[in-house]
């Protein structure tokens, strides 16, 4: 078994027109700068992937990772919980013009709805939402004496995501807190892509410490030194 | 009108309320301002949605590593014992039950307890965040805000206008002018600022005011 795979371009190739992509990350920590780059370099060169849905806690800041896709046009639709950032120029005037689709979801249910996805639930209950403009049209059911909001499961065509260590078998490690969604995206992905920074010989990570088992992994690609988003925006406005 | 307190001592007051042991999310922006001013002795272990616990300040200017920060993607550092985790797990700590306290900022209260945080209507972007799931699930659910608005309405209200976070989440309101609980989907009243008569307070106020007990001056010094 070896899920590595020699290059950026050659990673995000199965990537087609329409899909559904979950990209980890929350602001800049654990976002894969690199993969969202070959994918914008891909569709800058060839016109596809075109009519992406992004899957991300945010909608971009600044002009690097999800905010360089909005820019570039492959972007139809945004599903997140918060669209603002420091400079959310690329998602907001596009929204603001009707040209990129939001769906908005409670961060608490974003991440479940993944999860879900990713363990085979179709649906859950959750207090989040109820009696919100959020919860309209969904059903609500009353548990010992309580109103909950009824969620699908989220699950998406391809996952991108950045983890710090992994190996051949497709192990994965994060660095501190940019693991956030990357576990549940690797979860409910037909196809999970990871850029990792360091790839091991398989048993060089110790088994209890692997967060995201190799089962959930389709394709790895070492990017050493990977670019930080929030590192990149600082030297932008600099 | 006696003179209001400023958002830094409206912090300064909740801190005082933190308990021994807790464990607590503040909200991005002026709940932050909390952690500033907890109580000398007391042990608190702060909460961030994107998955760390016990975290701390934050580090030095040129010293910032962005895999660690908090969910106003601010920088911070990590306290002994710091913890991470994903997603589903943090959101599993908010919902679950295992947070004793959340603190968010409001754009309106209603004495039902019903909270409007996130949107102040059509016409520009929605974010919600993690506000919806963080007032449920916490043990306590503390607003710290403006007594009114920047043009004088008030904040407490008998019904919300704008659109909710959630329905009857909010446990205790700290605001300019006084600190108010709600009990039974009615206002309690349990400190105001000395030099104001509950009238006066209760003019700025869009609900009624219950008196349950003593009133407490709302003494806090210059922070």
């Amino acid at each position: 078994m070896n899920k590595i795979c020699p290059s950026l371009e050659e990673a995000v190739a199965g990537i087609s027109d329409g899909m559904s992509v979950m990209i980890g990350g929350f602001g800049g920590a654990g976002a894969p700068i690199e993969l969202i780059h070959a994918l914008v370099d891909r569709y800058k060169k060839t016109g596809s992937p075109a009519n992406i849905t992004v899957i991300n806690n945010n909608a971009g800041n600044g002009a690097v990772g999800i905010a360089a896709m909005i820019y570039a046009g492959m972007v139809a639709k945004m599903v997140c919980s918060f669209p603002r950032s420091s400079d959310p120029k690329a998602f907001t005037d596009r929204y603001l013009a009707g040209e990129i689709g939001l769906e908005l979801v409670p961060q608490g249910t974003l991440a479940e709805r993944i999860r879900a996805g990713g363990a085979g639930i179709p649906a859950f209950y959750t207090p989040s939402s109820y009696g919100t403009d959020v919860a309209d049209g969904k059903p609500v059911a009353e548990f010992d004496g309580k109103h909950y909001v009824m969620e699908r499961w989220l699950k998406a065509d391809v996952a991108i995501i950045k983890a710090e260590t992994a190996d051949r078998k497709g192990n994965l490690t994060y660095r501190k807190a940019a693991r956030n969604f990357s576990p549940l995206m690797a979860m409910a992905a037909t196809t999970t892509i990871v850029q990792a920074t360091r790839i091991v010989e398989p048993g060089q990570i110790d088994p209890e410490q692997v967060i995201t088992p190799g089962i959930f992994v389709n394709q790895i690609v070492e990017v050493p030194n990977p670019a930080q988003e929030e590192a990149l925006l600082r030297e932008e406005t600099k | 009108m006696s003179a209001k307190l400023t958002n830094a001592q409206i912090a300064w007051r909740a801190a005082q309320d933190l308990p021994d042991g807790a464990y607590v999310n503040l909200g991005i922006g002026f709940p932050e301002m909390i952690a500033k001013f907890k109580p000398e002795g007391r042990e608190v272990t702060y909460h961030t949605e994107n998955g760390i616990l016990d975290f701390g300040e934050a580090p030095p200017a040129g010293e910032e590593d962005w895999d660690l920060i908090n969910a106003g993607k601010k920088a911070v550092t990590l306290n002994p014992g710091a913890a991470f985790f994903h997603h589903a797990d943090s959101f599993a700590m908010v919902r679950g039950g295992h947070l004793d306290v959340a603190v968010l900022g409001a754009y309106e209260i209603a004495e039902n307890g019903d909270l409007a945080n996130w949107s102040t209507g059509p016409g520009s972007v929605p974010a919600v965040g993690g506000a919806m799931d963080l007032v449920h699930g916490a043990k306590q659910v503390w607003v710290v805000t403006d007594h009114v608005t920047k043009k004088g309405q008030p904040k407490l209200v008998e019904r919300c206008s704008l659109p909710l976070t959630g329905v009857g989440c909010v446990t205790r309101i700290y605001t300019s002018l006084a600190v108010i609980d709600v009990v039974d989907k009615r206002f309690v009243l349990r400190d105001k600022l000395p030099g104001m008569s509950l009238e006066e307070l209760q003019a700025v106020t869009g609900a009624k005011l219950h008196i349950d007990g003593d009133v407490a001056d709302l003494n806090v010094p210059e922070v």
